[in-house]
């Protein structure tokens, strides 16, 4: 049990390096502000501190976005065009078609379910003594990352044969209910909605957060009207809450949809996109990276890509309405 | 006055009938959200107290056996941090690797955006909102779209029409986590430089220009004036980087490979998930011991997460 501190010392002689060379850049970039000459039009400033941000955003996003998309229409080697092969594969092949397919039930459930349990709690917590731990409690998932949330469920999920004690919690719940243990994890189709559960979890406090802080926007005068009038809380919750936070909920549906879309981790935690769970990111990774089908993968980065931008460019005009 | 009188009386003449019906709805409002509670905190629970029993204890009862035989051990996180045969965790190497990663990984995006952010909000150059508009909208572009073109040029340099422009970095050993750096910053500048942008823009003008007036340079307005106004900004878009940082898997799994080298614990736990996924006494103690520090960090600072999180700042 002897743990080699000492053949840690590069990396921390690395993280040192990798500081010092944070200190000279703002260093030097604040350097050259002062020294350039104070002018109305202000190029000189703005070249020594855009440029930075700027190259690397070239180097990091815009190039390589627009090589993926060249790539896509070239072979797994990246060498010979062939045009549109790569898409045709996607479209039309059995283990493409089960990817995109997963990737639509993901986007269809995990939003409205997010949304859903997000709202209906930060309506019930609403106003009550124990509001700030409730949504405490919610929200800590949110700190997890997805691959220890992954890790998380999986021991919910465990499977043990049935003359055996379970150690999953669920298998537990349904032996102790006089049922047989399942491999949760192993049985498609639903095995991709025991993952959406571990999403929903993750992402329930996000949506309880937003939703809450709308609800306490709604003007007083309003709620008390209507309480005047006599509504009872289902009432209230449909003709005063719901209409007043619809901006909020688009914002969560919209956002979900987006992050649920690039959804990588969980899948490949929890089932390496086996039995027929994979989702367009994992199978991407797959594609690019373990298979070398660079084009493939390419394609698949692509139709993301393409998926994507409408929801952006409609949330981007949501939050202007909203400002 | 009398309004008010008004009010109470019709209030009491609603609420007589309604008193009764209210209170059962709001019992089982609050039954829900008990309900909502449990369901959340239980697996994360299961899986702490699971992390702190006995080896054989994990793989033969549920972690609810505890209850009823309470034994516990901290020989699973000795294990699985310290531990030196390749079978163990190692975790303690891995954790140093995401302490490396995250700590320039979120120091470089905060300063790059910061400068970005106040040249695009104040300095007066032609250009200035298409380049906003076009940093803006590079968000859209998911990762995925960057990967494969950011690790040629990482290991293979640049080449033009058979012209190699730039070698590659050839980067070996620690020295890897530069790359991880440099892909961490260049994904992370859209949403900082438009977060602190946002931030940076409602300033007051006058008081940019009264500096202005007084002889300060763009370099001391940053540094003196601007700087100590928008801490919370950067407060809520460092909280941001460290939490993505931290629980990445895709970016580290492309640019920090998978050894004690360079990767992170997410790596190592993803691996341990798959080649050794029945090992729970391992997988939970390492799984706590990731989920641990961004928990603190998160709990300290959730006001400026919740702020950025309204703010609109997600990810991807």
């Amino acid at each position: 049990m002897d743990f080699d501190f000492a053949a840690e010392q590069p990396k921390l002689v690395q993280l040192l390096i990798g500081v010092a060379a944070f200190l000279v850049v703002v260093a030097v970039i604040l350097l050259l502000v002062d020294r350039a000459p104070m002018r109305r039009r202000a190029w000189s400033h703005a070249t020594i501190l855009l440029l930075p941000a700027l190259a690397l955003l070239g180097i990091g996003l815009v190039v390589p976005a627009v090589r993926t998309t060249l790539l896509s229409f070239m072979s797994g080697d990246g060498r010979d065009w062939v045009g549109l092969d790569n898409y045709a594969w996607m479209f039309t092949q059995p283990e493409a078609l089960t990817v995109l397919r997963n990737t639509l039930i993901w986007v269809l459930l995990v939003p409205l379910l997010v949304t859903t349990v997000g709202l209906v709690y930060a309506v019930l917590v609403d106003r009550t003594r124990f509001e700030p731990v409730a949504k405490s409690l919610v929200f800590l998932p949110m700190a997890i990352s997805f691959v220890g949330a992954g890790i998380i469920w999986r021991f919910v999920y465990a499977y043990r044969a049935d003359d055996q004690d379970q150690i999953g919690l669920l298998n537990q719940l349904v032996v102790s209910m006089g049922g047989q243990p399942q491999q949760w994890l192993q049985e498609p189709p639903l095995n991709t909605l025991f993952l959406i559960v571990v999403m929903v979890w993750i992402q329930a406090g996000f949506a309880t957060v937003v939703l809450s802080a709308a609800i306490k926007g709604i003007p007083a005068e309003i709620i008390e009207a209507a309480r005047l009038d006599g509504a009872s809380p289902v009432q209230m919750f449909f003709r005063v809450t719901l209409p007043s936070i619809r901006s909020a909920v688009i914002v969560v549906l919209v956002t979900q949809s987006i992050g649920t879309l690039k959804l990588f981790d969980i899948v490949r935690t929890m089932t390496g996109g086996q039995f027929d769970t994979s989702v367009i990111a994992n199978e991407m990774y797959n594609q690019a990276f373990r298979y070398g089908e660079t084009g493939k993968g390419a394609a698949l980065a692509v139709f993301l890509f393409v998926l994507v931008t409408p929801i952006v460019i409609y949330q981007i005009r949501q939050r202007r309405e909203v400002r | 006055m009398t309004t008010l009188t008004e009010t109470v009386a019709r209030t009491r003449a609603v609420t007589a009938p309604q008193r009764v019906r209210r209170r059962l709805t709001s019992r089982v409002a609050s039954a829900v959200a008990i309900v909502i509670a449990v369901l959340w905190t239980t697996p994360t629970f299961g899986l702490l107290l699971s992390s702190l029993r006995p080896e054989d204890q994990i793989k033969s009862t549920g972690w609810w056996t505890f209850f009823s035989d309470p034994q516990l051990t901290l020989e699973n996180y000795q294990e699985v941090l310290f531990g030196t045969s390749s079978s163990s965790g190692q975790m303690m190497s891995f954790l140093i690797n995401s302490i490396v990663i995250t700590i320039p990984s979120v120091l470089l995006p905060l300063a790059l955006s910061t400068f970005a952010a106040y040249a695009l909000a104040w300095l007066p150059f032609r250009g200035r909102e298409w380049i906003y508009i076009g940093v803006f909208a590079l968000q859209i572009v998911p990762l995925q779209m960057a990967l494969v073109p950011l690790l040629s040029f990482f290991s293979q340099g640049v080449e033009v029409f058979g012209l190699q422009v730039l070698p590659g970095w050839e980067l070996e050993g620690s020295a890897r986590f530069v790359q991880v750096w440099f892909a961490h910053t260049c994904f992370a500048l859209p949403l900082g430089i438009f977060l602190i942008h946002n931030f940076m823009a409602e300033l007051p003008g006058d008081l940019m220009e009264a500096a202005r007036v007084d002889g300060a340079t763009h370099g001391t307005i940053l540094r003196k004036l601007v700087l100590p106004l928008v801490g919370p900004a950067l407060a809520t878009f460092g909280i941001f980087q460290f939490l993505w940082v931290w629980n990445d898997l895709l970016v580290a799994l492309i640019f920090a490979g998978g050894t004690a080298e360079t990767a992170p614990m997410t790596v190592r736990l993803a691996q341990m998930a798959g080649t050794k996924g029945n090992e729970w006494q391992r997988l939970t103690s390492g799984a706590f011991v990731s989920v641990v520090i961004p928990l603190a960090v998160f709990l300290s600072m959730q006001r400026y997460f919740v702020r950025g999180l309204l703010a609109g700042s997600v990810k991807g």
